[in-house]
């Protein structure tokens, strides 16, 4: 499998005042620091952590709208980090996004087929009939009527306005996309409608996911890979399906054993690691490991070292001291 | 007192609210039955009416729009404390109807009798007071103490969630605490009173899945050492699965199915339960399967389809389910099912018990 993106040592801090009201004191959020992993051609990578672990910010980096501190992002052997404008456009239209909120995404005074055209327009495809058969076909695509491609975002539910986005991310062709938390704001029910429909535009268009949540058990079902992050770093990195049965990572494995599973038998009796405390914040993370703040098997050394990620055989990642 | 070890029972609630657009069927008909002692999930996805039937049993529903139109809501009268509300004949014997009562009394039922956790600890939280002050507000309020023993309990109770330095984050606002933090604030403060009842409506969907078991652990460690009975709503099944004893699966304002928690996950009795099962993935599959999700959207409340509302989504639907609404039949030992399929005269489906 040839490697579609590659991201390196990727760092962005953000700065943030914690002075106070009156008094300016400039600090660096650690949104990500120092993240790096490859995806390959046709793979579905999940990328999970709570809220604040930084996985919104490296879908967001990857896309260009945030300038990174550091590092390389290479897709198809470009480095995206150094692009003119100008380049960078031209990537663009190979690489989409599918955002979270199907409610604050979609522009309320455009209409279905404007919002869906108008990737088309900016690149300037094709003439106006051309484009309008193109909306209509994409409306097809993602299971609505093509007839409604003159009505406005409103007149939608939740989980029709996500798949208009995902129309809307489709409509350049595109080869990669990422998918930042699609499902989290739609209905049980309607979930597996919206994942069923990714793995089969998947299948039919060859797409690359980077799936983006917090739901593990949705993660584990669509990715080929997992990568756990915790306070802006990779703390283990593994296939989907080895993950739950061998996690390594302390940190995964309260993770996994946190996670409701919907048959009371199993779930009156599970053991749980409850993970004490909240999660530390980034602009003034722990020295050493990042976790060891709530690590159930802190040493002294964890304070004083970080761990390096290191490779445990068959590509299965970790960064722990106390791994072997 | 009444004998059946009954704490509340929710007999035909109908709540709509009166919009511009038309009539909004919330809630509508439901009956339900609360033990002593026990925890209650009620299941279903937003616009279901889950959240509208607590609010009426509150008594919260903001009117106009809303308007509780119909039906009774018992409560145990000697918890209450209320002997000449109290009913003296008849199957309701001992309970006190709250729908029935004037505002003053309802507000000694609510906090008091009923604690009620919310889902968003930041907007039920007053960001203007301190913790120490909203905590032992209710209290003073229902008179249980002075304000010098509330401060006291509200100390022992941030230190019974787990609070760290109780006697300082007294004095602390709501932003210095962590949003888990504050659901733990939140139920200190539901169960200071040592209500008969605690409500907690989705209590843990805005917190990450790591702080999700924190409070779910405690949750259960606290329903262990207080005698209250707890109703949990949440749209997770699997959230339920863990907590409760019996569950009630409800859609467009309807119970659809209604059984004891290890029943309704082994033998569901309604085509829907059977479809939210088997749209979520689970963790332990060893599989990567496909997942069945329910076709469709959730109907309209404005107006709603005829015969039974779930039919338009329903794969196993028949002609009569989109004429006539089935009735809630017993399909089990304290097993209600709302399905036509459950007819001696339906097609036989797998999973489905036949009765008269």
């Amino acid at each position: 499998m040839d490697t579609i993106l590659k991201v390196e040592h990727l760092k962005k801090y953000f700065a943030v005042n914690v002075g106070g009201p009156f008094t300016r004191q400039m600090a660096s959020l650690k949104a990500v620091d120092d993240v790096s992993f490859d995806v390959g051609r046709g793979e579905t990578v999940g990328l999970v952590g709570e809220t604040g672990c930084g996985k919104t910010t490296v879908g967001r980096t990857i896309v260009g709208l945030y300038k990174p501190t550091a590092g390389a992002i290479t897709y198809c052997d470009q480095n995206l980090c150094v692009l003119t404008n100008e380049a960078m456009r031209k990537v663009r239209s190979k690489l989409q996004m599918i955002f979270q909120d199907p409610y604050a995404s979609l522009n309320p005074r455009m209409t279905v087929g404007n919002i869906i055209g108008e990737p088309m327009d900016i690149f300037s495809i094709g003439t106006l009939a051309e484009r309008r058969e193109r909306v209509q076909e994409l409306l097809r695509t993602v299971g609505l009527n093509p007839e409604h491609a003159n009505r406005f975002p409103h007149e939608f539910s939740g989980g029709q306005r996500q798949r208009i986005g995902i129309a809307r991310a489709l409509a350049m062709n595109p080869e990669f996309i990422i998918a930042d938390e699609p499902i989290s704001a739609l209905d049980v029910s309607i979930q597996a409608q919206i994942v069923n429909m990714l793995e089969d535009l998947q299948q039919n268009l060859g797409l690359t996911y980077l799936f983006i949540a917090h739901d593990l058990a949705m993660v584990k079902h669509i990715s080929d890979r997992v990568i756990v992050l915790y306070l802006g770093k990779v703390v283990e990195v593994d296939e989907s399906k080895d993950i739950y049965r061998h996690p390594l990572h302390p940190y995964t494995k309260a993770l996994l054993s946190a996670v409701p599973i919907p048959d009371p038998r199993i779930e009156m009796q599970r053991q749980r690691i409850v993970l004490k405390g909240d999660l530390p914040s980034p602009v003034n993370p722990p020295s050493g490991c990042h976790f060891r703040t709530r690590c159930p098997i802190a040493q002294p050394i964890c304070a004083e070292q970080q761990p390096e990620l290191r490779d445990m055989g068959s590509g299965h990642m970790v960064s722990c001291h106390f791994v072997s | 007192m009444n004998e059946d070890n009954v704490l509340m029972r929710i007999q035909g609630l109908t709540t709509n609210f009166h919009t511009y657009a038309g009539v909004v069927h919330a809630v509508d008909d439901l009956s339900l039955t609360v033990p002593k002692d026990s925890v209650v999930g009620i299941v279903g996805e937003s616009g279901s009416g889950k959240s509208v039937t607590m609010m009426s049993v509150m008594r919260l529903i903001p009117s106009p729009p809303g308007r509780i139109e119909g039906g009774n809501v018992w409560f145990d009268g000697a918890a209450l404390g209320m002997p000449d509300r109290t009913e003296k004949e008849g199957p309701n014997k001992g309970m006190v109807d709250l729908l029935g009562l004037p505002a003053d009394a309802m507000m000694k039922v609510r906090g008091r009798h009923i604690g009620m956790i919310f889902q968003d600890p930041m907007v039920s939280l007053n960001p203007v007071l301190t913790i120490g002050l909203q905590m032992t507000e209710s209290m003073v309020v229902h008179g249980l103490a002075t304000k010098e023993e509330a401060w006291k309990r509200a100390v022992d109770m941030l230190a019974l969630v787990g609070i760290p330095n109780p006697e300082e984050r007294m004095r602390d606002y709501p932003h210095q605490y962590s949003g888990g933090m504050r659901q733990r604030v939140m139920i200190a403060m539901a169960l200071s009173c040592s209500p008969e009842l605690v409500i907690a409506d989705e209590p843990t969907t805005s917190l990450d899945v790591t702080v999700q078991a924190q409070i779910l652990e405690l949750m259960k460690e606290l329903k262990a050492k207080l005698k209250s009975s707890i109703i949990i709503i949440s749209h997770d099944l699997s959230i339920v699965a863990g907590m409760a004893d019996k569950v009630v699966v409800m859609y467009a304002g309807r119970v659809l199915e209604e059984a004891d928690v290890y029943d309704l996950y082994e033998k569901p009795g309604h085509p829907y339960t059977m479809g939210l099962m088997k749209s979520v993935p689970r963790l332990d599959a060893e599989n990567r399967e496909r997942l069945v999700p329910i076709e469709g959207s959730p109907p309209d409340l404005l107006s709603p389809p005829a015969g039974c509302k779930f039919a338009p989504r329903c794969k196993y639907a028949m002609n009569i389910c989109r004429e006539q609404e089935p009735p809630l039949v017993m399909v089990g030992e304290g097993h209600r099912a709302r399905c036509f399929l459950h007819h001696p005269a339906a097609p036989a489906v797998i999973g489905f018990v036949k009765v008269d």
